[in-house]
């Protein structure tokens, strides 16, 4: 078993409308930050487990966010091995 | 009528529905997110709160709750089932309900009275309002913009399956009637079957005039003539 | 008695007279410390009585004076020293309640530091085995138009939304007060009430020795170390940087817990239970072993952490929340564990009750901690300072007001300038974001004169407010103390309420310094003076001193917390006028006084004069004198006058409810230039209206009173606008103009008008 760091992004569906961006996005550009186009808030989840493999890892963490941790009526997400440490407890 | 009211660590509007359910002459039992099983019941209610601390999202977790699973196979044989505040969040996390409740558009709990205007008063919640009457009800949320995408947006509102609208004293859904920016004004919607009903604003709050507003009593009103008397809607 | 000596652990420092210092103690205090033990602390031992010798803690320099406070009644079951203060309300009920502050966490992180602040007096609360129905916040900012001041306030206020609206409990009323005098130091007062049969009452004592000692809720991590001492010391630049030190709350974890520790405490299973507060285990362990009379042994090694390699320094010290230590009689360990699995909470042996009276601490073998528990709570030295009135303020006091123009020609622009003054205007942007209906008992919600919950258990009501006018107390404290306990018993009768009791809040600056000591003093000496004469006593309360920011304290601020009961529900009273036609009469007298009101701030920019004059026994006529009226039925609305004084006054009764306003026609005889007549912050009135039928009525029971009652004119429609005449000025405005300044001024000024 090898132990996986992961990294899951959890962010908005594009055009879903995002109120807290647009505040923030106001706030830059009082802070004169004008050319800021846009901006989205979303969610990165870290999370150590362990797995025969990094498939079976991934495969774990696709299987997590399809069920739990994104909704998929409003959010998308994407998953990525950070770290790997072989044998390990 | 004896209603399963399921708790979850974190629901904190249990005790108020429980109440209001003793008070119309129903029967409440508590059924804890733990249960496998809800027991002999005519009516499952989720009622408002911060199950888990709307951790993650509001009304995610306690939609895995090992309960829900009774829950699901109640709703899918028919039985009503009654979601209100973070029950409506959990509803649509279960898929009992399409669409999502997302953050109020204002980035603010709001926390006042609202009119809503009754939209379909065929199902079995809301046979005893009439068409269009207004209602004075409060709400308290800080997650209440209801969202669907179009193809579930057009469906409901062609089947009448929106429930309330946020409206203005006039009767009309303006969007300064709208506390949370939620499209259409959707303040309550139903599944397909008509028996699933999920709706933001709390009706067990306005049922005794010292609180305010009498104008939640007709929807329980409305499940107990149903339950002594069930007729096809 | 002979103390056991601590071994040296490796890795602490040595202790110096700078090291001394820094746990903010005195070199005098460490001597009787060393007095106390027979020998020199350890390095642990030193931060136990920096923590519980802390102000904050140990009260010392305020335990002298609050002893002057009258703290007894018939009804009152539980006075200061517990946890809370418990009166009895009748039927076997037991109302608990408190206010307690978190001033300087919210000031460097206004979220956490609100909320957790909430969370604390919740714990307060339960721990007495009450379950809260009821919180109320006084907050205070400086001047709004400060892009940081903004910053706290929303902060401040999200946090308490967030925290008792995640609990579930209602928030049913509070105050907030801007002004330049509180520029960088907020005050966050939160207050809980908590319902509860009389005869289930529990103790944070220690009793049973052998009994074991078990913590349950969080894990310890390094929050807030010295969050007490850090509460007691000025804010300066540095304080931003010490962030780390904030507690973080867990509202989702304390509903939890709440819950777990009611059903403790009704199980039987358990003697003792005390929250984790300031200075977390440390305090909650040798203060229930002090109330016992017996001691308590801690093992460090047992109690759950979250952050690798604490040292028994930290883990004493850490002010992590939502944590309770539970005394669990011998034999039911698993018995109490079942209850806490079900709330999926963690519950963990940490030690148990002796019979030494030591706190005691062990960390494997060795001893780290041997200190009498009683050396911690009452040996604690208690000083009496030096208090002298500062010049400066004895000046300001004095200053001649004559010079002002009392007779302008724009009293509607000053007026609508007030109208829309933070103070004044509208608080709908604060409490929408409270749940303030959830439990369904609230019956008076926020924007009246004190909120109200019914009791289900029988035909009555509680209600609660919170009041402190910090510009009068900093005028004049003695006047200005007397002047709070005042406002909270006249808002309570305006709503049906006999005020029973008080719990207060003391917000001050550094009591070092004789000018902070001498408005301390007065003020506790008026509070006393009004809680005695009005039959309100006591029974607990928080001292939150060094609220200043680089020498510069906050206007002195004893915020008083006081409750009542409402006999009949039926009879509850609300601000607001009910239908044109209606008679409004004043009860009580207008006076020519100006000193440190609304008006001088806003229009003047001053904060100068002679607060104006309390009688007390007239505020006690007045208040059975509307107590009477309100039972015999004869009023419409009942509305105490504060700040803007009488035309502010009416157009809150006329305005209140936005879907049903109403104008007013109004004539006074008053020999009274229209600035003091109309905005002038006499004490002694409130403003009540009746159906035009019950007026001969209403003025034959003032009289029979003893109080001044007039009939200054009637409700109007909406249409005919709002009209004030007097002999040497008027105001007419229109009603829409008025609305749309009152509700929408503070919303516009935080950025998010109409929609919350």
């Amino acid at each position: 078993m090898t132990r996986f760091q992961l990294e899951i992004r959890v962010v908005p569906r594009p055009g879903l409308l995002d109120p807290e961006g647009k505040a923030i996005q106001s706030g830059l550009l009082s802070l004169d930050y004008p050319d800021v186009q846009e901006v989205r808030v979303g969610k990165i989840l870290l999370m150590e487990l362990v797995a025969d493999s990094p498939k079976s890892a991934l495969d774990m963490a696709t299987s997590m966010c399809e069920r739990l941790l994104a909704n998929p009526v409003t959010e998308d997400f994407q998953i990525q091995i950070l770290e790997e440490n072989e044998n390990s407890e | 009528m004896k209603v399963a009211i399921v708790t979850f660590p974190g629901s904190n509007c249990d005790y108020d529905l429980y109440k209001c359910v003793q008070f119309i002459g129903g029967s409440p039992e508590f059924r804890w997110h733990q249960d496998s099983s809800l027991g002999n019941v005519d009516v499952v209610m989720l009622p408002g709160g911060f199950s888990y601390g709307d951790y993650l999202r509001a009304g995610a977790i306690a939609s895995m709750s090992p309960i829900m699973e009774a829950v699901q196979i109640f709703a899918n044989s028919g039985g009503p089932v009654l979601g209100i505040c973070n029950g409506f969040q959990m509803l649509c996390e279960a898929n009992l309900l399409p669409g999502a409740l997302l953050r109020n558009e204002s980035l603010l709990f709001s926390s006042k009275e609202v009119i809503l205007r009754v939209e379909n008063n065929s199902s079995i919640f809301t046979k005893s309002y009439e068409h269009h009457k207004t209602l004075r009800m409060p709400i308290a949320h800080a997650e209440g913009n209801y969202y669907a995408d179009q193809e579930a947006l057009d469906q409901l509102e062609k089947e009448g399956r929106v429930m309330f609208r946020y409206a203005n004293q006039s009767g009309e859904t303006t969007i300064e009637s709208n506390p949370n920016g939620s499209v259409n004004n959707i303040a309550g919607i139903i599944n397909t079957h008509g028996n699933v009903m999920g709706m933001m604003p709390h009706p067990e709050r306005a049922v005794e005039s010292v609180l305010g507003s009498v104008d939640g009593l007709d929807l329980f009103k409305s499940l107990l003539a149903h339950i002594v008397d069930p007729r096809p809607v | 008695m002979n103390v056991p000596s601590p071994q040296p652990r490796v890795g602490d420092p040595t202790i110096t007279p700078e090291l001394v210092s820094e746990h903010g103690l005195s070199s005098s205090e460490y001597e009787k410390i060393k007095e106390i033990l027979h020998r020199e602390p350890s390095f642990t031992e030193l931060g136990v009585f920096s923590a519980m010798w802390s102000e904050h803690c140990g009260y010392k320099n305020s335990k002298r004076m609050l002893k002057l406070l009258p703290t007894k009644a018939p009804w009152v079951i539980q006075g200061p020293g517990e946890n809370a203060g418990v009166i009895d309300i009748g039927d076997d009920l037991a109302l608990v309640f408190k206010i307690e502050s978190h001033n300087h966490p919210s000031a460097v992180e206004p979220y956490q530091g609100a909320a957790t602040g909430v969370g604390g007096i919740l714990r307060d609360i339960f721990t007495m085995g009450a379950r809260p129905i009821a919180v109320l916040d006084s907050l205070r900012f400086g001047d709004l138009n400060s892009g940081r001041v903004r910053y706290l306030f929303s902060g401040v206020v999200k946090g308490v939304g967030d925290y008792g609206n995640c609990v579930g409990i209602p928030n049913i009323g509070g105050e907030v007060f801007f002004d330049k005098g509180y520029e960088g130091n907020p005050i966050v007062n939160a207050m809980c009430l908590g319902l509860m049969k009389k005869d289930s009452l529990i103790k944070g004592e220690a009793e049973g020795v052998g009994n074991l000692l078990v913590a349950v809720g969080t894990a310890t991590g390094r929050d807030g170390i010295h969050g007490a001492t850090f509460a007691s010391e000025e804010l300066t630049e540095d304080s931003q940087a010490s962030r780390p030190q904030v507690q973080v709350g867990d509202p989702f974890t304390e509903k939890l817990l709440l819950e777990a520790s009611l059903e403790l405490i009704h199980s039987g299973y358990i003697t003792g239970i005390q929250d984790m507060g300031a200075a977390g285990i440390t305090s909650s362990a040798s203060e229930m072993g002090g109330r016992s009379g017996n001691g308590v042994e801690i093992n460090i090694d047992s109690v759950p952490v979250r952050e690798p390699n604490m040292t028994p320094y930290e883990i004493l010290l850490s002010e992590s929340q939502e944590r309770m230590l539970v005394v669990v009689k011998t034999g039911h360990m698993k018995d109490v564990k079942n209850i806490l699995t079900k709330w999926e909470l963690e519950a963990d042996e940490i030690g148990r009750v002796t019979d030494d009276g030591l706190f005691r601490v062990t960390e494997g073998d060795q001893t780290v901690v041997a200190i009498p528990c009683l050396a911690l709570t009452e040996d604690c030295p208690t000083y009496e300072r030096e208090g002298e009135e500062s010049v400066q303020i004895k000046d300001l006091r004095s200053r001649d007001l004559s010079d002002l123009d009392t007779k302008p020609s724009n009293c509607e622009e000053i007026f609508l300038g007030l109208l829309g003054s933070p103070n004044i205007s509208s608080k709908r942007w604060i409490y929408r974001q409270y749940d303030t209906t959830v439990r369904t008992n609230t019956i008076l919600k926020p924007g009246a004169d004190a909120g109200v919950v019914r009791l289900r258990e029988n035909n009555k009501a509680i209600a609660a407010t919170t009041d402190c006018n910090g510009r009068y107390v900093y005028l004049n404290p003695r006047t200005g103390a007397k002047a709070a306990v005042a406002e909270a018993a006249r808002n309570l009768v305006c709503v049906g309420a006999l005020p029973m009791a008080v719990t207060n809040n003391l917000n001050f600056g550094n009591p070092l310094k004789p000018e902070i000591y001498y408005q301390f003093r007065e003020a506790v000496l008026g509070m006393s003076e009004a809680c005695k004469l009005f039959e309100t006593p006591v029974t607990g309360g928080n001292v939150s001193f060094y609220n200043e920011t680089s020498s510069t304290p906050i206007y002195p601020t004893p915020v008083i917390g006081m409750v009542g009961i409402i006999e009949d529900t039926a009879n509850m009273t609300s601000p607001l006028f009910h239908k044109p036609g209606d008679s409004i009469l004043l009860l009580g007298n207008n006076t020519d006084e100006l000193g440190g009101s609304e008006y001088l701030y806003v229009v003047e920019d001053l904060v100068a004069g002679e607060p104006p004059e309390v009688d007390l026994l007239a505020e006690r006529q007045l208040q059975h004198c509307v107590l009477a009226m309100i039972s015999e039925g004869m009023l419409q609305s009942a509305h105490d006058l504060s700040e803007g004084g009488l035309a502010c006054a009416l157009a809150e009764s006329a305005l209140g409810n936005k879907s049903n306003q109403h104008g007013v026609d109004i004539i006074l005889q008053d020999r009274l230039d229209p600035i003091p007549l109309f905005f002038g912050e006499a004490q002694g009135r409130i403003l009540i209206s009746c159906d035009q039928s019950s007026s001969s009525r209403v003025l034959q029971v003032a009289k029979n009173h003893g109080v001044p009652c007039h009939e200054i004119g009637e409700v109007v429609s909406p249409s005919d606008g709002f009209k004030i005449a007097g002999r040497t000025g008027s105001l007419e405005i229109e009603i829409e103009k008025m609305s749309d300044i009152f509700f929408n001024s503070l919303p516009s000024l935080m950025g998010k008008a109409n929609k919350s």
